[in-house]
């Protein structure tokens, strides 16, 4: 497996880790703290993984020598991740970022052995005094790429490649679609599910099949950047996800929603050296800085320029949500009311599209 | 449906399909003269691997290529070792093999993540590579011809040839055909070597041309697909060549259905259709007895020793 790879880095970590005064650890001032990180991917993937990456390097160029960092990459969600867990515990860190949804159970398995160790698990809802949660609000980014896409489609079609109807994605769907209507009313959202979060060549496959289908924006809720790069032999618009995708296709990039944890990452490892961590949840997005807008390309006209930066500006100053009634459902089912917005609690469960998506 | 819309859905298909046909193709060879091995999946990864990092040193798609296939053949030579020279178990050998492809792949990749190259061209002028219709079939690049003339030439080789003879009755009967004096062991590396060589091809397929990159595990399973068309094959080229096409068919309509709004199919069981439309094909075969005989070869799997 790509362990190889994984095994050959977490015996460098490790080996850093030992070399921590094991006892006293508390005690002295001086002694580097341990920071772990557990991915489900590799951080080669110019994705998710690797923005969780970019986040623990910050940490190193933040505070140097104060501290030491550790990861182990490509974990997978289940058993294999309690042992990786526990193996970062047991080499003296003292906080520990579990980085994918399906690691929520074995950190709190985990967590339940080193009760002084303080983790932390992201996107997941299961809490403990010593586990906090915390996920970024994609959704915000995604209502101003929509708004950018409602600008610039000549069709008035966008293609959505998606992984799974899970809550975050369909909740990224309806706050693109919502934000390309606001420009474009009659604007149309058609879905392929890939049934699969990584397959570089099904992917493409499905955005190729949106671009026979008339679609001239791209975007995506899977992991690689090949959608872009079909977007672009295809002379079609697309956008990138998790991180600035622009080298993989130069043309058709047009923004991107990028991951940033450094920002949470630092105050964390702060909160622990002051003694100050305690357990909690937070979902930030554009406002604090965890969502961010890749620059865009040239190809972005004034005017879809603009109207993007407005929206961007709108969420950051909390006049503007992108869930603001009236919506209606597929059906016709009015899910808020005029001027009502989206609870957190509601946006979290959403399964269901918003009037003119076709998925 | 336009036309323009039918001869996109067709080379859509015919690229989907090529990957599929090359590394099942190798396989088939293969496992002619007796030999399964289960690496396909690695084999194409060391080939992906090995293709986009030639391709990118070098700025050649071309050598990257070759590189790939070499790739290949080296990686089934570890299987070769293993499994023929040292009699270790064949299914064992080739899910090693997997693995290792897989972890090999991801380290030599590691220093190519997030670089892309310029995707295999057509080999015909813009003229005819760029017809909105002729580019049905004169739209594609190189590794689409060569598959075609392989499956031609493999078919060829193993009903026509001498060496085909040979190979087959290898893979028949290796005891008998050791008595007369073929060296059984050499002929199995022999075409264990084409496997790996043309499933190398298959998997810089994926980063040469379908998605010009690296990526960790590009290849997505695709290698347990040829593995699998292989046996759907009945070990015949030709039928290979069939179901190969027919499952890049299944692949891609299944996404062209999905973006033209078919709801009323839920997406899994889209996802599952190349799947079901495997075993439907697989139950027709056994049930036309004469049509579908499904003669594996008699010594496939079993190691050989010349004692």
């Amino acid at each position: 497996m790509t362990s190889i790879i994984t095994r050959r880095r977490l015996t460098f970590g490790a080996a850093a880790a030992s070399t921590l005064p094991v006892l006293g650890r508390g005690a002295s001032a001086q002694a580097p703290l341990g920071v772990g990180f557990v991915y489900v991917g590799p951080i080669g993937d110019h994705g998710y993984t690797w923005t969780h990456n970019q986040g623990r390097l910050a940490l190193e160029k933040e505070y140097g020598a104060k501290i030491k960092t550790s990861f182990i990459e490509n974990v997978a969600e289940g058993p294999d991740a309690a042992r990786a867990i526990r193996q970062l515990a047991q080499a003296g860190n003292q906080l520990i970022f579990t980085t994918s949804f399906g690691f929520m159970n074995p950190t709190i398995q985990v967590a339940k052995q080193f009760p002084k160790i303080h983790f932390e698990h992201a996107t997941g809802y299961m809490r403990a005094e010593n586990v906090a949660t915390y996920d970024a609000r994609f959704y915000e980014g995604r209502a101003v790429i929509g708004t950018i896409a409602g600008h610039m489609s000549k069709t008035g079609q966008a293609g959505y490649v998606a992984s799974f109807p899970i809550p975050e994605v369909v909740m990224g769907i309806n706050a693109f679609h919502l934000a390309a209507r606001k420009v474009n009313p009659n604007f149309k959202t058609k879905v392929v599910w890939c049934s699969t979060w990584y397959d570089p060549a099904k992917e493409a496959d499905a955005a190729k099949a949106l671009i026979d289908q008339g679609a001239d924006m791209i975007t995506q809720h899977t992991d690689s950047a090949a959608p872009l790069q079909a977007a672009e032999q295809r002379g079609v618009f697309a956008f990138g996800q998790a991180s600035d995708m622009k080298s993989f296709a130069p043309k058709a990039h047009l923004s991107a929603i990028v991951d940033d944890w450094s920002g949470y990452y630092i105050k964390r490892v702060k909160d622990v050296m002051d003694g100050n961590w305690k357990s909690g949840a937070i979902w930030h997005g554009l406002k604090e800085g965890m969502v961010k807008i890749a620059p865009y390309s040239d190809a972005v006209t004034p005017a879809a320029r603009a109207a993007a930066d407005e929206v961007t500006k709108g969420i950051i100053a909390g006049t503007l949500h992108p869930f603001t009634g009236e919506l209606k459902d597929q059906k016709g089912v009015v899910r808020l009311k005029a001027g009502e917005k989206a609870s957190d609690e509601m946006l979290s469960k959403m399964d269901w599209y918003v009037d003119g998506i076709q998925a | 449906m336009t036309s323009a819309m039918l001869v996109s859905i067709l080379m859509t298909l015919i690229a989907a399909s090529t990957p599929l046909l090359l590394a099942a193709l190798g396989e088939l060879v293969a496992e002619k003269s007796g030999v399964l091995n289960l690496g396909v999946e690695g084999m194409m990864l060391c080939g992906a691997v090995a293709g986009f990092a030639v391709a990118f040193s070098t700025g050649s798609t071309g050598i990257g290529l070759v590189a790939a296939a070499f790739a290949g053949v080296a990686a089934s030579m570890i299987f070769a070792v293993l499994a023929l020279s040292l009699m270790a178990n064949q299914v064992a050998t080739g899910l090693a093999l997997t693995i290792f492809g897989i972890g090999a792949s991801s380290l030599i990749g590691a220093g190519f993540v997030g670089r892309t190259i310029t995707r295999l061209q057509p080999v015909f002028p813009a003229a005819l590579s760029e017809h909105p219709i002729l580019r049905v079939i004169f739209g594609h690049d190189i590794v689409v011809y060569l598959s075609l003339a392989l499956v031609a030439g493999v078919s060829w080789f193993l009903r026509r040839t001498r060496p085909g003879l040979i190979l087959r009755a290898v893979g028949e009967n290796d005891a008998s055909a050791h008595a007369i004096g073929y060296p059984v062991v050499a002929i199995r590396y022999a075409a264990v070597a084409f496997g790996g060589a043309l499933a190398g091809l298959g998997g810089a397929y994926f980063s040469l041309a379908l998605t010009p990159m690296w990526a960790d595990r590009l290849t997505a399973g695709r290698g347990w697909i040829a593995l699998a068309l292989v046996v759907f094959s009945a070990w015949k080229p030709g039928r290979l060549l069939l179901g190969a096409y027919l499952f890049g068919a299944v692949m891609t309509l299944e996404l062209q259905l999905k973006a033209a709004g078919v709801t009323w199919l839920a997406p899994e069981v889209l996802a599952m259709a190349p799947y079901l439309a495997t075993i439907a094909v697989l139950t027709m075969m056994s049930l036309g007895r004469r049509i579908g005989r499904l003669d594996a070869p008699a010594c496939l799997g079993k190691p050989f020793s010349a004692s």
